[in-house]
């Protein structure tokens, strides 16, 4: 088969389909949260290939805010990449769960489906698939999935940088990816245990806010999954 | 820093990327997972959306919000109110920001 019917077959799948109508839901927001990134981006001084080499090959919204200033004030290298590390712990965390659905890939497909994967791909993929066993239907649905993630994050990302002076961000723009984790959060509360999970999550978010490299992120997932834990030995013991 | 310094701590950055979103998955032998860890897997997707967006609509430079003349509550309000009524998303967004951008550069809240 030739590679455009491949890719045209690939277009016609279901599972392929459903992973991108599944990510196209929330891509108002990625939209608008890749648009005020590329603004940063240009604003905190990257000329304009830097900005795009940075969108093109970091890829990670969160680390990429925390990495410009200290690129900007010419901290030491090693310095930068612990901050990012620290930043993206989460992924850490997250990557235990992949293994359990991509563990039998070769190495190379493991890392290149763990590069393009970002948060709203975990969420909607465990939500798809919550009994962690691979299935031949999941790498289709993820990658149908990062093909809406990857060019939405990539086109916006690129118009924020070409267009940085022209963007209104004053105006709060980017509270629309906020809305779109807020719509997906409540669509994952589908047990009254978890409400008390996520209040958690939250309460230990804000309290720690203080901390540095985005560590309040890491404390709320792990004070929350304590809170779980301790709610689902509640229940099993009644 | 320079430009050329610059591009190498963009790639520097790439492979973190690649190192934290893969980094159970580098080894060919599954790595031990804790049962601590595998008990906050459970919760982590729903924790991690939680702990972004909380302080995006309740903090201001890093304090709690004290004063009600804020956009962002009675946005995230109105959001949530639709997100119960008819669970899409894309319709949340949208009335989130249809709260928050008049508040906000009507009243500037």
């Amino acid at each position: 088969m030739s590679w455009t019917s491949r890719l045209r077959a690939l277009a016609a799948d279901p599972d392929f389909r459903q992973g991108a109508r599944d990510m196209a839901s929330p891509s108002l927001g990625l939209a608008a949260w890749g648009l005020v990134t590329g603004v940063t981006m240009v604003k905190s001084g990257l000329s304009i290939p830097l900005a795009m080499g940075m969108s093109l090959l970091v890829f990670a919204g969160s680390a990429q805010l925390t990495a410009l200033p200290l690129i900007a004030s010419g901290a030491p290298l090693w310095v930068l990449l612990a901050t990012a590390f620290c930043v993206n712990l989460r992924f850490v965390i997250f990557s235990a769960q992949w293994r359990h659905y991509f563990g039998h890939l070769p190495r190379w497909r493991r890392l290149l489906n763990g590069y393009v994967a970002a948060d709203l791909n975990f969420v909607y993929f465990v939500k798809r698939y919550p009994d962690p066993a691979p299935s031949p239907q999941q790498q289709r649905y993820f990658w149908g999935g990062v093909a809406v993630n990857w060019p939405t994050w990539q086109a916006c990302s690129f118009a924020g940088i070409l267009l940085a002076d022209r963007i209104p961000t004053h105006w709060g723009i980017g509270f629309a990816g906020v809305m779109a984790l807020l719509g997906l959060s409540y669509s994952l509360l589908t047990e009254k245990m978890l409400w008390w999970v996520a209040i958690t999550a939250g309460a230990v978010s804000i309290a720690t806010y203080s901390l540095p490299l985005k560590l309040n992120i890491l404390c709320a997932i792990v004070a929350a999954g304590a809170v779980g834990w301790w709610l689902d030995a509640r229940k099993a013991r009644r | 820093m320079s430009e050329t310094l610059t591009w190498i701590a963009l790639f520097g950055l790439g492979a973190i990327t690649v190192l934290t979103r893969g980094f159970f998955m580098i080894s060919d032998q599954p790595l031990p997972i804790p049962d601590w860890l595998r008990e906050l897997l459970k919760v982590a997707p729903l924790a991690a959306l939680v702990a972004v967006v909380a302080p995006e609509i309740f903090m201001t430079q890093g304090h709690v919000i004290t004063t009600w003349q804020d956009a962002r509550w009675p946005a995230a309000l109105a959001a949530t109110a639709y997100y119960f009524w008819r669970k899409g998303i894309l319709g949340t967004i949208l009335v989130g920001m249809a709260v928050l951008l008049p508040l906000r550069l009507g009243f500037g809240w």
